[in-house]
C-alpha cells in the first residue's frame, strides 16, 4: 500500500460519489431500475483490506450517499452488511491458485466468471436490504423484488461498462 | 477474564459491524419524525450548496416549462382579480377582519426532489434566513406538494406528499366532504383519499382540494381527482383514488403558505386533546 495508491482510492472515492448523487440519483428508468453504482467502490477495493476498513469506510460511503438521498441511514445499514461480509464471500470463492496479494478484484484482473460470481450475489443482497427498510411499513412486496433484480442487473451491466472504460489491467493498482 | 478480552478480541469486526448498524438503524427510526433537526439530511450547508450549483447548471433546460407555468398562474391571479375589482357606484364594507390576511406566502426554488421512494424528500433554496418555519406548507401553480420538515440558515428539507407518513386534510369540492389524503407508495401520480364514510356518495372525476381544517394549507388548494371509487375491503370506509394534480416529476418553483394562525389553532387543539392532522 503506498501513498499513490491511497492517493487513487481517495480520489475515486469522490468521483463514484459525485456521479452518485449528481448524475445517477436523477437516473431512474421506469421507476424500477436504479443505479446505485457507488457500491461497486466498495467492492472494488484490494483484496488486502481488512473487515474493519471495510465496516468504516462503507459506513462513510452510505452516510454521504444518505445525505443527498435524504434517505438517512438507509443506505448505510444495506452498505455495512456488504462491508461486512465482502471478505468472507472472495474467500469462499477463492479460484484455485488463490489469490495475490494487493490486487484489485476488477474482472479485467480476475476474469468475466470470477466477477460475475463475485459482484451479483452482493449487488442483489445490498439492493434487497435497501428497498426492503425502505418499503417498511406498507405491504408492497412484489415492487421490492422487482426493484431488487432489475436494478442489481442493471448495475452489473454498468459496472462492467466502467470498469472497460476507467480501469487498467494490471497487477496492482 | 484475558479470555473475555482475547475473545471480544477476535469478534472486534462483528462488534463494530453491529455498532454501525446501530447507529444507522438509529437514524433511520429518528428520522420518520415529521420535523426534526436538519444537520443530516440534504438542507445542510455542504450538500445543499452542492445541489443548488447542480440546479443553477440545470435550471435552463427547464426554463421554458417554467415560463409557462407561470404565464398560467398569471392568467389565474388575473381572472381572480378580476372578481375583486369593485364597481365604482358599489359601497364596500369590510365584514370580519379575522378571515383577512392570515396567510402569508413565500417562493422558492426546488434544488433537489425524489419520487421514486416510499418516503420522499424535497430541498428548497430558502431557509430560516428567508423566513421559512418548519411545518409551513408547500404548493405550486398545480396542486399541494408538501411542508417543510426541516429548516437550516439557508436551505429547507420539505416532505413531500409523496410520502407515506404525510396526511393532507382534504375535502371533496362540490360536496364539502372531508377526509384525508395519503400517498400509497405505488404510484407516483396516484394517492388515496382515506376516512371517507360509504354512506357518502362520491363521483369518478371530482375535485378534491384541502379543506383548511389542519391550518396549515388555506382552503381550496388543489390536490387531485377522483379516478376511482370502491367501497373499503376491510375498513368502514370507501376505498378512493385520486390522480393528484401535482406532477412531481418536474417541480422547479413552489410557494410557501405560513398560517398566522397556527400556533392558537394548535394551542386549542392541543388544550381539548384532538389531534391535527
Amino acid at each position: 500500500m503506498n501513498s499513490r495508491k491511497i492517493f487513487y482510492l481517495i480520489v475515486s472515492f469522490f468521483l463514484f460519489l459525485l456521479v452518485q448523487v449528481l448524475i445517477l440519483k436523477n437516473m431512474v428508468i421506469f421507476g424500477v431500475v436504479f443505479c446505485f453504482l457507488y457500491v461497486l467502490y466498495l467492492l472494488l477495493l484490494p483484496l488486502e483490506f481488512k473487515v474493519i476498513t471495510m465496516l468504516l469506510i462503507s459506513f462513510i460511503i452510505g452516510i454521504s450517499v444518505d445525505l443527498f438521498y435524504d434517505t438517512m441511514g438507509i443506505h448505510t445499514a444495506s452498505l455495512l452488511v456488504i462491508g461486512f461480509i465482502r471478505n468472507q464471500w472472495i474467500k469462499i470463492i477463492t479460484p484455485t491458485g488463490g489469490y495475490d496479494e494487493d490486487l484489485q478484484p476488477t474482472f479485467l484482473n480476475m476474469g468475466f466468471g470470477w466477477f460475475l460470481t463475485y459482484s451479483i450475489p452482493l449487488f442483489l443482497i445490498h439492493h434487497f436490504l435497501f428497498f426492503s427498510i425502505e418499503m417498511l411499513g406498507t405491504d408492497l412486496f412484489i415492487p421490492v423484488i422487482q426493484k431488487t433484480v432489475f436494478s442489481a442487473t442493471f448495475v452489473f451491466i454498468i459496472s462492467i461498462i466502467v470498469q472497460l472504460l476507467f480501469y487498467r489491467r494490471r497487477r496492482g493498482v | 477474564m484475558q479470555r473475555i478480552f482475547l475473545f471480544l478480541y477476535r469478534i472486534r469486526a462483528f462488534l463494530l459491524f453491529v455498532a454501525l448498524e446501530a447507529i444507522a438503524i438509529f437514524l433511520i427510526v429518528s428520522n420518520n419524525s415529521q420535523q426534526g433537526s436538519a444537520a443530516l439530511n440534504s438542507a445542510n450547508q455542504l450538500s445543499g450548496s452542492i445541489l443548488n450549483t447542480q440546479s443553477n447548471v440545470l435550471d435552463y433546460f427547464s426554463l421554458a416549462t417554467v415560463n409557462k407555468a407561470l404565464v398560467d398562474k398569471n392568467a389565474n391571479l388575473l381572472a381572480e382579480l378580476e372578481k375583486f375589482k369593485r364597481p365604482a357606484d358599489s359601497v364596500y364594507i369590510e365584514l370580519d377582519s379575522v378571515l383577512s390576511a392570515s396567510f402569508q406566502f413565500k417562493g422558492a426554488k426546488v434544488i433537489n426532489n425524489s419520487i421514486h421512494h416510499s418516503q420522499n424528500y424535497l430541498t428548497i433554496n430558502r431557509g430560516s434566513a428567508h423566513g421559512i418555519k418548519e411545518g409551513m406548507g408547500v404548493f405550486n401553480e398545480e396542486g399541494v406538494v408538501g411542508r417543510v420538515k426541516a429548516v437550516t440558515k439557508n436551505f429547507a428539507s420539505v416532505i413531500s406528499l409523496l410520502h407515506t407518513d404525510l396526511l393532507v386534510s382534504s375535502k371533496v369540492k362540490s360536496s364539502e366532504v372531508f377526509g384525508s389524503t395519503k400517498w400509497d407508495a405505488a404510484d407516483p401520480k396516484r394517492a388515496k383519499m382515506l376516512y371517507v364514510p360509504r354512506h357518502v356518495s362520491i363521483e369518478i372525476g371530482d375535485e378534491i382540494v384541502t379543506s383548511g381544517y389542519n391550518a396549515v394549507f388555506p382552503e381550496g388548494i388543489s390536490i387531485g381527482k377522483v379516478i376511482n371509487v370502491q367501497p373499503g375491503k376491510e375498513t368502514n370506509y370507501l376505498d378512493i383514488t385520486l390522480e393528484l394534480s401535482t406532477d412531481f416529476t418536474r417541480i422547479s418553483y413552489v410557494y410557501l403558505v405560513e398560517n398566522n394562525q397556527e400556533q392558537e389553532l394548535d394551542e386549542l387543539y392541543e388544550s381539548s386533546s384532538i389531534s391535527n392532522e
